[in-house]
């Protein structure tokens, strides 16, 4: 019985109707929702490690597949799998959902069941658009998840959370509606919705320039890349705790995957001949945010830029490789490269997750978020004040945490393709640590800033339970990458060769 | 052999988890920090034999692999070879000792377990750089000693001055870290590996990408970048100028760590990286001529600060960065083991000094300043005569362990003037004058301190008595190294290949000829008719007369030197430059950034559409007046319109 039932299937639609249960049970019965959602949550994911840990890493191909008619008049497919790139983003968010499930647990008192079925809604809708192999099917989830996020922020939000969500939806929502036009013009080059017949599609060079550019309008804006970033820092900031871990630690990662699965390799030849496009952007988002991050004042909004300057890696480490190839004549460059952008969106996932989390730990207690209210909080809650610190370390980069890996791998694979680029995606170890330990520094050392600081209390036991999860997570891949890139690497080898292979048809 | 490895290792990184993340008495804590670095000694001690005397192997193995990126495997091992064995003998035993003494300083401390979690941890750490076999490890011990060391000079996080010093620390080492990422890069991009052994090997062998393309069309030396970026980062770490502005900050830690982490270990972390990258600035005299000119501003200018501090702590720091100006500049002039040998007998006097300063520190109640002293002499006895060899050993005095390894160095840098290495008469005059600076202000500290009048307040004097065993044992276990060590290591370590294994010299550049070399005693002899020993005696000369004779004649030339004072006091400017232009200035163009790209542009461009297009809905809301008659009127027209259209 078990065997007939197909995992990813499951994965998606165990949390969606998880959360139509607790959506039925309704807040009369709270005590009920929590402990239901945490169970759902976390047997999402356990469930999820099969993946890694039955994982054939020897090939590149889809894994775990299924494959089902939905709306045979236009070939449209329920079509589902797995590769090394899309499987770790799969465990990262049914990790990320259930340290969610339990960081609302009694912050959120106000219409807890709709909150908690939120999160488990959309963690159903984005495990589906990492494995969906139908561009129907995966644009029907990309846009799907825009609810429930744009419900958390607007439902459980702060003060300016109207500005904030309509100006989320309206940037994201663009960006989509050009990728609908893009996948509508390959499915009628292709004649077919699967998004691995577009791989193997010969494009002209001028289709495939504004193919990308759609991708790319569509992707940068949830990566964010500048300069349509802005509205990030803004949902940030309106959002409720909760709402920024998966924004950070998930949703932009949709992004660069998007990256990976469509623009890269459906149009290679236009992403090789635009590649300076994206490498401006990449690192104009790692120095420029970096300088706008040391400046703010609000601790959100702060984690916010360092969020879109580590994403520059990201970016940069997927698309460095057609100038390392030029350079080198040898793709290993470029397989690092993204290697490393790959490790730099996982990375994030538990680093900027944890940072929130963090800013949540005093928000709850304080009800402030500006630097300036704070000043000294080890002195009264000094378990609270190592978390930090060994997350800001991560956040500047240090090496044996998992922020150093990725970082290190593009930086290292750039300076193969020009050393300016390596300089310049250098400067994050400086400017990183700047705004980081600047932050640090006013917030958790000094004296104790005022009474509200003198009355706080040490994390509690469910606090500490999620930092030292996350903590152990960070340390653990800044050990032992190994496995991680193990998994991934079939995958990448076998994309970074498509994308040197011209697809200008003869 | 790994068993002994990984115990060496783990043992104070497992000292460090007990002390700082279990909840366990302050006697535990210090017993077990104490008991796991003093097995590390102890094993290092066997680690050292086995390697020097019993004639094992250069040890060089992988213990787990780190990650596998396109075609290249990065690793976590260890190598051990002859440099490897005196780092972690040095590092084991000033760490021991340093723990020791701890439990009298931090007494009094309220974060008394933290702080022996930390140096654990910061034992544990620099073992991991001495110890690696490849970059990327070599790395990671890098930036986690520097992680300990923001830790622990911000160690009083209350204290303002502490946390600012510890931030601009970091910063100021993260710049220099910067450089050494690319070196690594560039290291990568040669050799295609990351690993010491295969990179030396193709090195040596020539087999590397020679050149590198910086600015479009000119082609530079691979090797001579390569270099200079690392170096970089050794600038960052080992306090070299202009990256040495962190450092006198540095002081505003306990003073266990100054001695520790600022003066014997940590800081010369640079050194030994270069050193372990011999066979790569062989390659390159450029790189080299680089590395012994920043090392001679470097001693001969931090030297000078020395002279107007008044903090005992603060002279000492100056010391030391002029001490690794000394070792640099031995580097630059290819007489790597020269630079080594200096690293160690300097580790020894330097955490001598260092920890009797503190001594020093501990009796006046936490005063720092030496005007506020002076006398000391009968008041502690031990910490008198230990501070005694400390000083004469750093000013090099025939006999003491610095003489051998200063003049060793002063030799080394004579040979690559007469041999045109550019740079170098400049070096040479540099560490030559350094001489007389530095027992100036190595005796104007002495005299200040221990004699003349007694100047501290009637309520610290009455208090006044000679320290506790556990901070006069370590003075002690580490006066009598600061003598002898000298003497009986310059024969093996210059003249006799014991780095021959671990260290490459180009034989052009080698400055040491076993053939001239006889024996200590004769080395001495040469020294006695040699500048560099009167120098010294000058020095002390001048601070005798100064402060013990006619104390009321260094405020006179103070007042009259004007302006040249007033530019040591300012330390050149350094600091003031770095907080208005590169403190102040990164905040001015984030803050223009921010409000003017972001704020301004991008979002004023978003939120000008968005009103445009509210004002176009507004006007065209006009239209859906509700009233039948004008949307009939309207589809009148649009018939008429498009009738007309047809027709035509």
């Amino acid at each position: 019985m078990f065997t007939d039932l197909s995992l990813l299937s499951i994965l998606m639609w165990l949390p969606i109707l998880g959360g139509v249960w607790i959506l039925i049970i309704g807040d009369k019965q709270a005590s009920l929702v929590r402990p239901i959602a945490l169970i759902i949550s976390l047997l999402t994911f356990l469930l999820s490690l099969p993946l890694f840990f039955a994982f054939d890493t020897t090939t590149a191909a889809m894994q775990f597949t299924e494959k089902v008619n939905w709306i045979p008049a236009f070939g449209i497919n329920y079509h589902l799998g797995v590769d090394g790139i899309s499987m770790p983003l799969i465990i990262l968010t049914t990790f990320t959902s259930v340290l969610i499930i339990l960081a609302g647990w009694e912050v959120i008192k106000d219409k807890i069941s709709q909150y908690m079925a939120a999160f488990l809604i959309m963690e159903g809708l984005i495990n589906g658009v990492f494995a969906a192999l139908d561009a129907v099917l995966f644009y029907v989830l990309w846009e799907a998840m825009l609810i429930p996020m744009f419900l958390i922020i607007g439902i459980w939000g702060g003060p300016n959370k109207i500005y904030a969500t309509i100006k989320f939806f309206l940037y994201t929502f663009f960006g989509s509606v050009l990728m609908l036009i893009a996948l509508l013009y390959l499915y009628f080059q292709a004649n077919s919705f699967a998004i691995q017949d577009y791989h193997t599609l010969p494009i002209p060079l001028e289709a495939q320039m504004w193919i990308f550019i759609a991708f790319l309008v569509a992707f940068a804006v949830k990566v964010p890349m500048w300069p349509v970033h802005t509205w990030l820092p803004d949902a940030h900031v309106e959002a409720p705790t909760g709402g920024s871990v998966i924004l950070a630690a998930i949703m932009l990662k949709m992004g660069g995957y998007g990256f990976l699965r469509f623009s890269l390799p459906i149009t290679p030849d236009a992403s090789s001949k635009l590649d300076w496009l994206i490498i401006a952007m990449s690192l104009i988002a790692i120095v420029y945010i970096s300088f706008v991050a040391i400046v703010q004042k609000d601790m959100k909004k702060l984690i916010a830029y360092s969020s879109i300057s580590h994403m520059g890696f990201a970016t940069l480490g997927f698309f460095i490789g057609f100038m390392i190839y030029k350079n080198t004549g040898s793709i290993d460059g470029g397989v690092m490269a993204m290697e490393g952008g790959m490790v730099q969106m996982i990375s994030h996932g538990f680093i900027s997750g944890a940072l929130f989390l963090c800013v949540g730990v005093l928000y709850d207690r304080m009800h402030s978020r500006q630097i300036a209210d704070y000043g000294g909080v080890a002195n009264v809650m000094p378990r609270f004040a190592m978390f930090v610190v060994l997350f800001a370390m991560a956040n500047a980069g240090l090496p044996a945490t998992s922020g150093f890996v990725g970082e290190f791998l593009v930086i290292i694979a750039s300076f193969q393709a020009n050393f300016w680029i390596a300089f310049a995606a250098a400067t994050i170890m400086i400017l990183g640590a700047s705004y980081t330990l600047w932050m640090v520094k006013r917030v958790i050392f000094g004296k104790i800033g005022n009474d509200k600081v003198a009355a706080l209390q040490d994390i509690n036991k469910r606090e500490l339970l999620i930092l030292s999860v996350l903590a152990a997570m960070v340390l653990l891949f800044g050990i032992y990458p190994a496995p991680l890139l193990e998994v991934m690497d079939a995958t990448v080898q076998n994309l970074v060769e498509h994308i040197l292979r011209s697809k200008i048809p003869l | 052999m790994q068993d002994t490895l990984l115990t060496i290792v783990l043992a104070p990184l497992i000292g460090a988890i007990i002390a700082g993340l279990l909840p366990v008495s302050r006697r535990i804590a210090h017993s077990v920090t104490i008991g796991a670095v003093g097995l590390a000694f102890f094993l290092s001690a066997y680690v050292f034999y086995q390697i020097i005397f019993a004639g094992h192997a250069i040890y060089n193995e992988t213990l787990y692999t780190w990650l596998v990126a396109g075609n290249v495997r990065l690793e976590v091992g260890f190598m051990i070879d002859s440099l490897t064995a005196v780092m972690m003998l040095v590092v084991t035993f000033v760490s021991w000792m340093v723990h020791i003494y701890t439990i009298g300083y931090m007494h009094d401390d309220p974060g008394y377990n933290r702080f022996f979690s930390y140096i654990s941890l910061f034992t544990f750490s620099m073992l991991m750089l001495v110890m690696s076999n490849n970059f990327v490890q070599l790395f990671f011990g890098w930036e986690a000693v520097g992680l300990v060391s923001y830790l622990l000079i911000g160690f009083w996080y209350t204290r303002d001055t502490a946390i600012y010093a510890n931030l601009k620390a970091f910063l100021v080492n993260r710049v220099g870290d910067f450089g050494f990422a690319l070196g690594i890069a560039a290291v990568l991009m040669a050799f295609n590996s990351l690993n010491y052994g295969e990179v030396f090997g193709l090195a040596q062998a020539g087999e590397y990408k020679q050149t590198i393309s910086i600015f479009a069309g000119h082609e530079w030396s691979m090797i001579t970048v390569m270099c200079i970026l690392l170096f970089v980062g050794a600038m960052g770490k080992s306090a070299q100028f202009p990256l040495h502005v962190w450092l006198p900050d540095s002081m505003e830690g306990p003073t266990p760590i100054s001695a520790l982490i600022h003066a014997a270990t940590m800081v010369t972390a640079g050194i030994f990286m270069v050193a372990r990258m011999s066979p790569l600035f062989e390659l390159s005299t450029t790189a080299l001529s680089f590395v012994m000119v920043v090392g001679a501003i470097t001693a001969f200018f931090m030297g000078l600060l020395g002279l107007v501090q008044h903090d005992i702590k603060r002279v000492v720091a100056y010391s030391t960065l002029s001490q690794l100006g000394y070792m640099t500049v031995a580097l630059g002039a290819s007489a790597y083991t020269a630079g080594i040998f200096h690293l160690m007998t300097h580790a020894f006097f330097k955490a001598l000094l260092f920890l009797g300063a503190g001594s020093v520190i501990i009796a006046m109640h936490h005063e720092q300043d030496m005007r506020k002293m002076g006398g000391l002499k009968k008041y502690m006895p031990i910490t008198y005569w230990t501070m005694l060899i400390g000083s004469l050993a750093l000013i090099g005095v025939p006999g003491m362990s610095g003489f051998f390894s200063k003049d060793a160095i002063i030799e080394a840098v004579h040979h690559a003037y007469d041999a045109d290495r550019a740079g170098a008469w400049f070096a040479y005059y540099s560490v030559l004058f350094g001489v007389f600076i530095t027992a100036l202000y190595t005796f104007r500290m002495f005299f200040l301190t221990f004699h003349g009048k007694e100047r501290m307040d009637e309520h610290t004097k009455e208090h006044l008595h000679e320290t506790p065993w556990v901070v006069t044992g370590p003075l002690i276990a580490l006066a009598i190294p600061s003598i002898f060590i000298g003497m009986f290591t310059i024969g093996p370590m210059l003249f006799g290949g014991y780095f021959s294994d671990s260290i490459f010299v180009a034989a052009a550049h080698n400055p040491f000829d076993p053939e001239h070399y006889h024996g200590f005693i004769s080395f001495m002899l040469h020294g006695l008719i040699q500048p560099p020993v009167w120098l010294a005696a000058a020095g002390v000369g001048v601070a005798y007369f100064l402060y013990m004779k006619r104390p009321e004649l260094p405020e006179i030339i103070a007042k009259r030197s004007g302006i040249v004072y007033k530019i040591l006091v300012e330390k050149y400017y350094f600091d003031r430059f770095n907080d208005w232009f590169f403190a102040g200035g990164t905040r001015k163009v984030g803050t223009f950034m921010w409000q003017f790209g972001d704020v301004r542009f991008i979002d004023g461009f978003i939120n000008g559409m968005a009103d445009l297009i509210d004002w176009f809905a507004g006007v065209f809301r006009k239209v859906q007046t509700g009233f039948l008659y004008h949307y009939a009127f309207a589809m009148l027209i649009g018939l008429a319109v498009m009738l007309g259209a047809f027709v035509y």
